[in-house]
């Protein structure tokens, strides 16, 4: 008889084994002249090896060396069209560009998928099917513009958008004028007071966790009728998870993601008690996977439960993107029950102390 | 492991965050502190009322004599420090280990601290200039043959901490007798005596929904300052300039305070020495009243070698030795960049570190594994040296040599100005200035506080303001 373990150990085998199989089909497409995009195409040519001959598993992606987010800053954006899609509509979506160029990716279909695949981990008593959603948070260059959107109408519902543009609220504050974008803030949060009084069909709610906390000081959630929310956008800490579950969401399924517009949408595992509200994310594998390395040696990856900087890996037909080293810190944690893959814990920025004169006492 | 929580309307509560406040020489986990996010702070605030209500129950009386008690419990009993119990003997143990000022210095804090609870009613005589404190019981009443009402301006008084000296707090707790409730967030390295103060007004009978303690970061700071309806910040010139315009927040920057000796008494500057070393050197020069320079219209070069040779004697001492006057860096870092600030302003021209003839080595040592800056004296030729009107953690000063006349002019905004001098146009001018907040005229040590004067704007026009008020007594 197979026991849990055995069981979990097959899994994560097949798993690897899907993986390397996934890796050498979109290292093809990215490598092929026919269908791989420009920019990849013209980096290959200076390998001095042929990736397709030579990539057959995840772990020879390190000969890629580390993908560096330069590179998505400026144009020309269609360089990155893999000429397999030269067909297709192309979106483009940013992230950063709080201050200079921010980066872009190209999308043509990856958002609708990643977020239909993210729809799978919505239980549906909590975001009940054919209800509506309301998504309050930022939208303008992101996916999130589209994302949100797709996923409730992939879920049969209508989405009602209130936009924050967060490179002001960032400007703003940067300006000293921390009033000014509180007032910004509840301008923001009366837009969705007036949607939730407004359409009682709206059950799910997508937000950040500081418009949550912002809206939850208006309106009881339940007495709105939201009975599911799904948060992302920025750092959540285990304390924030417990705060809102404790005195925000008053029974209101609490979805917390990790994602970006380079990587997809990492999904919660579901909470459980002895977990201390600890904030545990598994990629949409074999899409993308996440990785804890060692800061000083990106290379190692480092053990379960220890901390180190999240490196990404992106693996679609539409992006590649090997071994980016992000700006964020977290915990390794193993595979489990539903992700036959590394998931991280308690992801926070990344940051390394400097010293600053402080002047004066006080 | 001893750990405080925060306090929601004096209710206990443990953060799944925490802070861990190292020892400043062993860098072992002293405590820790659970933490508060922002969003709960926020939360919290949304029932002021409820800290006001609480404390309206109780006659302002009432509450002088909980703080002539708190006074007591704070000095001698065991109060609780989460769910642990807190001597008076590990408060000061504790607190040192944090921060690392010495024992003595800790303890000289506490009884300033004792002081200011056991006075309340003076203090209170002084910020409302003698008001009968019963019409803030009623709201109305008459002085002097004149109506008077005053209305509070804000539900609390929410206040961002610092850590540099215990001392500080004495600054709040006359909010407490004045019927506001508080929203305290401490010092990153110093929670232990907000919180102790709070457990002592406990035990004394005050309602614990009158406190809300919330060790926090940048973020939780400015929610309690944004939301709580009047504010105080202390801190350095980066982390308070944002609030420097904000309506209702009292802003406690450097203090910049300043020693100035006359021409009619700069030849008898010898007279002044103790004081001068004093205000330099008192509380491990720690604190915003601490002199940070002394300005002088001649005899700069013989002063500033004589404040050397005193200060020079003030060497690194043990945490519980009763003549250590110096207090280690809790973050050895700060100490290098404070030095390295140093030595960088010094390389320009028209300034002399005058200290280092005197010492034996750098300014910057270690000392039982510990950094210490050593105090430091530095001779500036003119006022536009950058040392000039600079404040460190540590008892610095710089000497200016300055024309009397251009004084006032050049020397900016002090939070103390002790003058020697008895020439009555210096004085005039003195009194007239807008940029000195505290002004000692005679040789008073610029640290030496009279709790009954208002301290960086008056507390009590900060809480309450007066109305217009009418009575025909058939209301």
């Amino acid at each position: 008889m197979i026991n849990e373990e055995e069981t979990q150990e097959k899994r994560a085998e097949s798993s690897i084994e899907n993986l390397d199989a996934w890796v050498r089909e979109i290292i093809q497409w990215h490598f092929n002249p026919a269908t791989g995009c420009p920019f990849w195409l013209d980096y290959a040519e200076r390998l001095g090896w042929d990736p397709r001959r030579e990539i057959q598993g995840y772990g020879d992606l390190g000969r890629f060396g580390f993908f560096q987010d330069e590179w998505l800053r400026g144009g020309p954006v269609r360089r990155w069209v893999p000429r397999g899609f030269a067909d297709r509509p192309v979106y483009v979506f940013e992230t950063g560009g709080s201050t200079g160029v921010p980066k872009s990716r190209i999308s043509v279909e990856d958002f609708r998928v990643d977020y239909e695949l993210f729809s799978r981990t919505l239980p549906s008593e909590f975001f009940p099917p054919g209800s509506d959603w309301l998504s309050l948070g930022p939208t303008g260059p992101r996916r999130l513009r589209l994302a949100i959107e797709h996923l409730a109408q992939f879920r049969s519902g209508i989405c009602f958008m209130v936009d924050l543009d967060p490179r002001w609220v960032i400007k703003l504050i940067k300006m000293g004028q921390p009033k000014m974008a509180e007032v910004y803030k509840q301008h923001v949060i009366e837009q969705a007071l007036t949607i939730l009084r407004a359409h009682e069909n709206v059950r799910c709610l997508f937000t950040t966790p500081k418009l949550l906390e912002a809206l939850c000081e208006k309106i009881s959630l339940k007495k709105a009728g939201v009975t599911g929310v799904f948060c992302g956008g920025t750092e959540m800490t285990p304390q924030f998870h417990r705060f809102a579950v404790e005195e925000l969401l008053e029974g209101a399924y609490f979805a917390p993601t990790y994602g970006n517009t380079l990587m997809g949408l990492a999904v919660h595992k579901p909470r459980r008690p002895g977990d201390d509200y600890a904030i545990i994310y598994y990629p949409p594998g074999p899409r993308a996977l996440i990785e804890v390395v060692d800061p000083d040696d990106p290379e190692r990856v480092v053990g379960y439960g220890e901390t180190g900087r999240v490196r990404l890996t992106t693996l679609t037909r539409e992006f590649f993107m090997p071994r980016f080293l992000e700006r964020d810190e977290a915990e390794r944690e193993p595979p489990c029950e539903h992700f036959p893959w590394d998931g991280v814990r308690n992801v926070r920025p990344f940051s390394r102390l400097q010293a600053n004169v402080v002047e004066g006492v006080y | 492991m001893l750990h405080i929580p925060l306090l929601r309307q004096g209710q206990p509560y443990r953060s799944l965050e925490v802070a861990r406040l190292p020892h400043y020489s062993t860098g072992e986990t002293v405590v820790e502190v659970s933490q508060a996010n922002a969003g709960l702070i926020r939360r919290d605030l949304l029932d002021q009322e409820a800290g006001r209500r609480a404390l309206a129950a109780f006659s302002v009386a009432d509450l002088l004599q909980m703080c002539a008690h708190a006074a007591e419990h704070f000095m001698s009993d065991a109060l609780p420090v989460g769910e642990e119990a807190q001597t008076p003997d590990d408060y000061v143990r504790q607190l040192s280990a944090t921060t690392g000022l010495p024992h003595v210095l800790v303890r000289k804090n506490m009884e300033k601290i004792r002081g200011v609870l056991a006075e309340m009613g003076n203090v209170l005589d002084g910020l409302t200039r003698s008001l009968d404190l019963k019409i803030l019981d009623a709201g109305f009443g008459e002085a002097n043959g004149h109506a008077l009402s005053f209305y509070p301006r804000a539900e609390s008084l929410g206040v961002v901490l610092p850590s540099n000296s215990p001392g500080v707090h004495s600054l709040w707790i006359p909010a407490f007798a004045l019927k506001t409730a508080l929203n305290l967030k401490p010092g990153s390295a110093e929670p232990w005596t907000p919180y102790r103060i709070i457990q002592a007004l406990i035990r004394a009978g005050a309602p614990r929904e009158a406190f809300g303690f919330y060790p926090t970061d940048h973020t939780g700071s400015g929610e309690i300052l944004r939301h709580c309806g009047r504010g105080m910040i202390f801190g350095d010139t980066a982390s308070t300039a944002i609030w420097k315009d904000y309506p209702g927040v009292e802003v406690h920057g450097p203090g910049y305070s300043k020693i100035i000796i006359g021409l009619d008494r700069v030849d008898e500057w010898e007279k002044h020495l103790d004081v001068l070393v004093a205000s330099i050197a008192e509380n491990g020069g720690r604190s915003c009243i601490n002199a940070s320079s002394v300005w002088v219209p001649a005899r700069g070069a013989e002063i500033a070698e004589a404040l050397a040779d005193r200060l020079s004697r003030i060497v690194p001492r043990a945490a519980d030795d009763d003549q250590a006057l110096l207090a280690p860096f809790a973050n050895p870092k700060a100490a290098v960049s404070i030095n390295a600030s140093i030595d960088q302003a010094l390389e320009q021209s028209g300034a002399r570190d005058v200290t280092a003839a005197h010492r034996a080595g750098d300014r910057l040592v270690t000392w039982q594994g510990s950094s210490y800056l050593l105090p430091t004296v530095v001779l500036c030729e003119t006022p536009e040296h950058p040392l000039a009107n600079r404040e460190f953690l540590f008892p610095f000063a710089s000497v200016v040599e300055v024309n009397q006349e251009a004084m006032l002019d050049v020397m900016g905004p002090s939070l103390v100005v002790t003058a020697i001098t008895s020439d009555q146009q210096l004085i005039r001018r003195l009194v007239a200035s807008p940029h000195v907040d505290r002004l000692n005229l005679g040789s008073v040590p610029t640290c030496k506080v009279s709790w009954d004067q208002p301290h960086e704007g008056n507390l009590f026009e900060h809480l309450y303001g007066r109305r217009a008020f009418q009575h025909t007594g058939a209301a």
